[in-house]
């Protein structure tokens, strides 16, 4: 039944394998360049806002809002077939970067603009950073 | 009025049905340009710059397929904006007198081929941020979904108003007899005109976008013919003239507003090119597939403030017979066809138009935009205006 699991992110690309073991250890991480100060997300081998190549790697508490979201209700997957209807959201995460995750929560409980937190699926090989509703 | 004239579109053919009905994709493209030279009156080896984006393979596939030998051979492959993009570029490089004759094709059969573009999913990986998102199950209409869900906590855009661009393209699509067939062909149980309630009561796919707020699935294809400005007077049609092109970017950042899309970057760099202002502009092609994306261009091209979309779309204000601009007059990618990248058909109708050939024909019509949107507006995008004027302007 393994077409029935979450779908996992590719294990070995050489920009985004380390986010990917550091959840392993419950860490969710980004980078800040060495040279602007900006913050990059997802991470790179460089910063796209000045090409630096001194990227210093950071750990997020994991509080953040919701910037916007969405309820899946049709998916040809198997596994998010069976997870219907499900919540996707772009999360402003505290330290000032956006990632797209999943809010666990009834659809009709998330909004714009709620404070939400990180919490993990653990699928073994990986973690999933997923948030839940605060408020 | 415009300024520079850079090259003309003097050729147009769109494939009429919306089940290609064992035809490849290939052979839809070379259909096409067939029927797109003849239209102009040029003969097959006249062409001297192929331009394709990709969707039959490299584009070698395309030229040794077709048996050209082209002195320009370009394979911007950016989604559904890609012909939009080939516009520009076709029209730069035969105003520089680099080549002559350009051709456009496009050709697909996603309807046949059952695939579930907007809701599949399931596809490998190709980059380190889509890489990103794979876990988390967004679909392409959730993309768009988190746009229009964004617009709606800003602006306070209500369903009701996205709504306005279904019904319009629907009410065009039932004037032009090969989209209905279309509709019919496709299965779509009641071919008719549709109503604000229909599409805010319909289920939902992605919230808050409902299935009629939704492109549907056909194939289809098309080729268009550009030529250098010497040669435009002298052909079969009148000419249309490209008069301002230009293309942008745009993807999710730290801090970036996403119910800005980069139409704000290159919709004013092209008016400004061809001189012109969105309040001239008489049809305005906007891709269309979704309620959300069209909205979100309206503002960023400057046909209304940022924001103002939802009450700018009210009361039926797109259709033909109304004020300008007028919306996708062929019925749109929501309403007539859209087998994934539907960029060459938004040339297309512009063309028809100008020269007064619509089914839905706008009287007068001097001036279009034919404005591609490509990818996924809530994560990448990418995005082209081509300013369009007709022959005697
Ligand atoms: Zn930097």
């Amino acid at each position: 039944m393994s077409d029935e699991q979450r779908p996992l992110p590719p294990l070995t690309d050489p920009d985004t394998r380390a986010f990917w073991k550091a959840t392993r250890a419950g860490r969710l991480i980004y980078q800040v360049c060495q040279r602007c100060g900006r913050l990059v997300f997802h991470p790179r081998l460089h910063c796209p806002y000045c090409g630096g190549l001194e990227l210093e790697t950071k750990e997020s508490a994991g509080a953040g809002t919701v910037y916007s979201y969405t309820v899946i209700r049709q998916h040809g997957h198997p596994f998010f077939g069976a997870r219907l209807p499900y919540v996707v959201a772009l999360i402003d995460v505290d330290e000032g970067f956006r990632m797209l995750s999943e809010v666990v929560a009834p659809p009709e409980a998330v909004r714009v603009g709620q404070r939400v937190r990180l919490d993990w699926e653990d699928l073994g090989q990986v973690k999933i950073p997923v948030f839940r509703a605060l408020d | 009025m415009p300024r520079d004239r850079l090259a003309a579109i003097a050729g147009i053919y769109e494939f009429p049905r919306r089940i290609a009905g064992g035809l490849s994709a290939l052979q839809i493209k070379a259909l096409s340009a067939a029927r797109a030279l003849e239209d102009a009156g040029l003969g097959w080896q006249d062409v001297d710059a192929l331009y394709d984006a990709g969707e039959t393979g490299a584009g070698l596939t395309l030229t040794q397929y077709l048996g050209l030998h082209p002195r320009i051979l370009d394979t911007t492959g950016v989604g559904g904006a890609s012909f939009e993009f080939h516009a520009g570029h076709a029209a730069r490089a035969l105003a520089a007198g680099r080549a002559r004759v350009a051709l456009l094709t496009y050709g697909s059969t996603a309807r046949s081929d059952a695939r579930a573009i907007g809701t599949g999913g399931g596809r490998a990986p190709t980059a380190p941020a889509t890489g990103m998102e794979v876990p988390f199950g967004l679909t392409l209409v959730g993309s768009y979904a988190l746009v229009a869900r964004r617009h709606m906590h800003q602006y306070g855009t209500r369903p009701e108003q996205l709504a306005e661009i279904a019904v319009t393209t629907r009410a065009h699509a039932m004037r032009n007899p090969e989209a209905v067939q279309g509709l019919h062909d496709i299965g779509i149980r009641e071919v008719r005109e549709i109503t604000i309630d229909d599409v805010i009561s319909a289920r939902l796919i992605a919230d808050p976008l409902r299935l009629y707020d939704c492109c549907i699935i056909s194939d289809g294809g098309g080729a268009v013919v550009i030529v250098a400005p010497e040669l435009a007077r002298d052909l079969r049609q009148p000419p249309v003239w490209i008069v301002g092109a230009a293309e942008a970017v745009g993807y999710t950042e730290n801090d970036n507003d996403i119910t800005t899309t980069a139409a704000r970057d290159c919709g004013p760099r092209a008016f400004a090119e061809a001189g012109v202002r969105p309040d001239e502009i008489d049809v305005a092609m906007i891709y269309d597939s979704f309620t959300i994306t069209v909205l979100t261009i309206l503002e960023d091209l400057g046909f209304c403030a940022k924001g103002e979309g939802g009450p700018f779309v009210e009361g039926g204000r797109l259709r033909f017979d109304r004020g300008r601009p007028a919306l996708n007059t062929d019925g749109g990618g929501l309403s007539s066809n859209h087998p994934g990248m539907r960029g060459i058909f938004l040339l297309i109708e512009a063309t028809r138009q100008l020269r007064g050939q619509s089914c839905s024909q706008v009287p007068g019509a001097r001036l279009a935009i034919a404005h591609g949107n490509g990818g996924q507006l809530g994560t990448r995008h990418a995005a082209g205006t081509v300013v369009l004027a007709a022959g005697g302007t």
